[in-house]
């Protein structure tokens, strides 16, 4: 009997938008589907879990031990619900990343990283090399725990569902870690993953001061702020948006890369979005192959009269 | 304190991989070959750590066929003290081996060693699994730090500063524990000619996966390789208005 179970990703508490892309690679399963939410005053993350169409058991393991999301408290919890389960799914972000080869492990079985496509219950697609080459594999483990690339697959409604809520008793405490501290970025624009627009800078922006242009234009389209390594390395960004191979890989409507030469780890990042627009001084620079409308421009002049004009 | 050093050998990262008219693999012949930047960094942090004399001594390891004795020369070169070679008769993907494989293999020998800590990268760069690290600790029973970019090591805990999707997260792992590095952890050294030369004369021991006592669990199997859906780019623009006349007639803004 097939049957799934997706470790939903919380931000804050609340329900993040990866989490009803997950989902949507389970129903391409066509197995019944159920939702682990585990963190620290999830209520409301519950209460839409419930709500979601497909799902039809949500277990529920709220309890600040797992505020941290630490794959040494979250991997034994879910290893201990996974009996009856052919599929274990969660986002491949930090948290599922962290987590599911330690479950995979547990379990004495391979895990597959970043699942771009559903090909039957035991085979799927995922990109290898930077996403230069798309690999189909199969699995034989009895089950098959997944991190799927949510930019891959479309989001499942979030209504019309009704499951049954299930509380999990134990508590699982791995005295091994301790939390000291996290510095989480506060922002009021888009999350960068989810977000219909997106506008990077590189280090073509020179500092932190010149990157301020990144987000005059972003604001002005209501978009997120994204980075590549450079910009990241040399300081004018935090890391937590970097997009490429070893960051966020995103797929917005629109991307707009700012001093940006487009190596291929950056690529790997944000070649599947499906506008991609590209100012830079430097014609050669890589990046205009994958971009649909490329600006040979100095970004300084260029990006005010851009955001003038929209 | 025993630091051990899992390395990759891989495809260089400025090497564009085409993949085979037969799609069975990516073509790999004659390609240039490096150590995957992640160990790279993963060794540097535990050579700087020997050199603070935090850490005793630093051991490198890699699984795969005789080649992968470059990687380790790489790392002696370096600075670590020995290197142990897991001989596998082909490359670990050819041989089937995945990272549940290659934890298994290096589960077995963390237990003959008995490091206090094993620093991996967190993803090489070929198959972009990012998964051995936390397979091996899972194996273990050890606890984790991945996608770290700041290392503090005691005498008993380990204080680790991880990049996660909101920001950062600093943990501290007692001992012993296992440790996968990110790119902002370091910037390896430069090495140099005289390096090159007393690489040379460290030793590198040699071992197979039965001498281990392992049986590694054969990895996922790949059935085909294809190259990513081309993007129709490359169009040029001469005038801001002109992107913009563009832009809104795609309807993105
Ligand atoms: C293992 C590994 C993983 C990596 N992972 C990532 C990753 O996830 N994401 C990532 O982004 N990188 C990654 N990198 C780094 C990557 O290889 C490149 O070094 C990086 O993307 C370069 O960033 P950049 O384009 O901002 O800088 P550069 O390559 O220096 O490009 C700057 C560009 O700005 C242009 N420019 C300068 N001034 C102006 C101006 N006034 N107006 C217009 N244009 C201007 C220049 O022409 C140039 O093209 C990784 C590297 C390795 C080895
Ligand atoms: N064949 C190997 N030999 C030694 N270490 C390896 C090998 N494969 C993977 N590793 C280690 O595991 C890390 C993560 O690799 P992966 O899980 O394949 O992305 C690498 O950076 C290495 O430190």
């Amino acid at each position: 009997m097939m049957r799934s179970l997706v470790i939903a990703d919380l931000d804050k508490g609340q329900l993040a938008a990866a989490t009803y892309h997950v989902i949507e690679a389970a129903r391409q399963l066509g197995a019944p589907c159920d939702l682990l939410v585990v963190g620290e005053g999830c209520a409301d993350a519950v209460t839409r879990a419930c709500a979601i169409a497909g799902i039809e058991r949500v277990l529920v393991a709220d309890d600040p031990v797992y505020a941290a999301s630490l794959a040494e408290n979250l991997a034994p919890l879910v290893v201990a619900v996974s009996a009856g389960y052919s599929h274990l799914l969660a986002a491949a972000g930090s948290v599922g990343k962290d987590l599911m080869p330690r479950v995979a492990a547990r379990l004495g079985v391979n895990q597959l990283s970043e699942v771009i496509g559903v090909e039957s219950s035991s085979r799927f697609r995922r990109p290898i090399y930077a996403g230069n080459a798309i690999a189909t594999v199969e699995s034989d483990d009895p089950v098959k725990v997944l991190t799927v690339r949510q930019t891959a697959f479309a989001a499942v409604e979030p209504r019309g569902g009704d499951a049954e809520r299930v509380e999990l008793e134990q508590v699982i405490e791995a005295p091994s870690t301790r939390l000291l501290g996290e510095q989480r970025a506060e922002s009021e624009r888009p999350e960068l993953t989810s977000a219909r627009v997106v506008v990077s800078g590189g280090r073509g922006l020179g500092s932190r001061e010149g990157f301020e242009l990144v987000y005059q234009l972003a604001d002005r389209l209501e978009a997120a702020v994204g980075a590549s390594r450079a910009a990241v390395d040399a300081g004018f960004v935090a890391n937590d948006l970097q997009v490429g191979q070893t960051g966020k890989v995103v797929a917005p409507e629109l991307y707009i890369a700012l001093g940006v030469s487009g190596a291929i780890q950056h690529l790997a990042g944000m070649k599947d979005s499906k506008v991609v627009v590209a100012i830079n001084k430097d014609p050669d620079a890589p990046i205009f192959q994958v971009a649909d409308y490329g600006l040979v421009a100095d970004l300084f002049e260029a990006v005010p009269e851009l955001i003038e004009q929209i | 304190m025993k630091v051990l050093v899992p390395v990759k050998r891989v495809i260089d990262y400025n090497v564009r991989v085409r993949v085979k008219s037969d799609h069975s693999d990516v073509d790999l012949a004659n390609v240039k070959m490096a150590i995957n930047p992640f160990c790279e960094i993963a060794v540097e942090a535990a050579v700087r750590l020997r050199e603070d004399g935090k850490a005793s001594e630093v051991v490198a390891v890699s699984v795969g066929p005789k080649v992968v004795q470059e990687q380790l020369r790489t790392a002696l070169a370096m600075g670590a003290d020995r290197a142990i070679w897991i001989e596998t008769p082909e490359t670990p993907e050819t041989a089937g081996l995945g990272p549940l494989g290659i934890a298994q293999l290096l589960a077995a020998l963390v237990r003959e060693e008995q490091p206090g800590l094993v620093l991996l990268g967190k993803q090489s760069i070929d198959g972009d699994n990012n998964q051995t690290g936390q397979m091996l600790a899972g194996l273990l029973d050890y606890p984790q730090g991945t996608f770290v970019s700041g290392l503090e090591l005691g005498d008993e805990e380990v204080e680790v500063v991880r990049e996660i999707d909101g920001g950062l997260q600093t943990l501290a792992l007692r001992l012993p524990a296992v440790v996968t590095t990110d790119l902002r952890l370091n910037t390896p050294r430069f090495i140099r000619a005289p390096d090159i030369m007393k690489a040379r004369r460290k030793p590198i021991a040699h071992t197979a996966p039965e001498q281990l006592g392992v049986n590694p669990a054969p990895g996922p199997r790949t059935l085909a390789v294809h190259p990513p859906e081309p993007r129709a780019g490359g169009r040029r623009v001469e005038s801001v208005g002109e992107l913009v006349e563009h832009l809104r007639q795609a309807q993105v803004i």
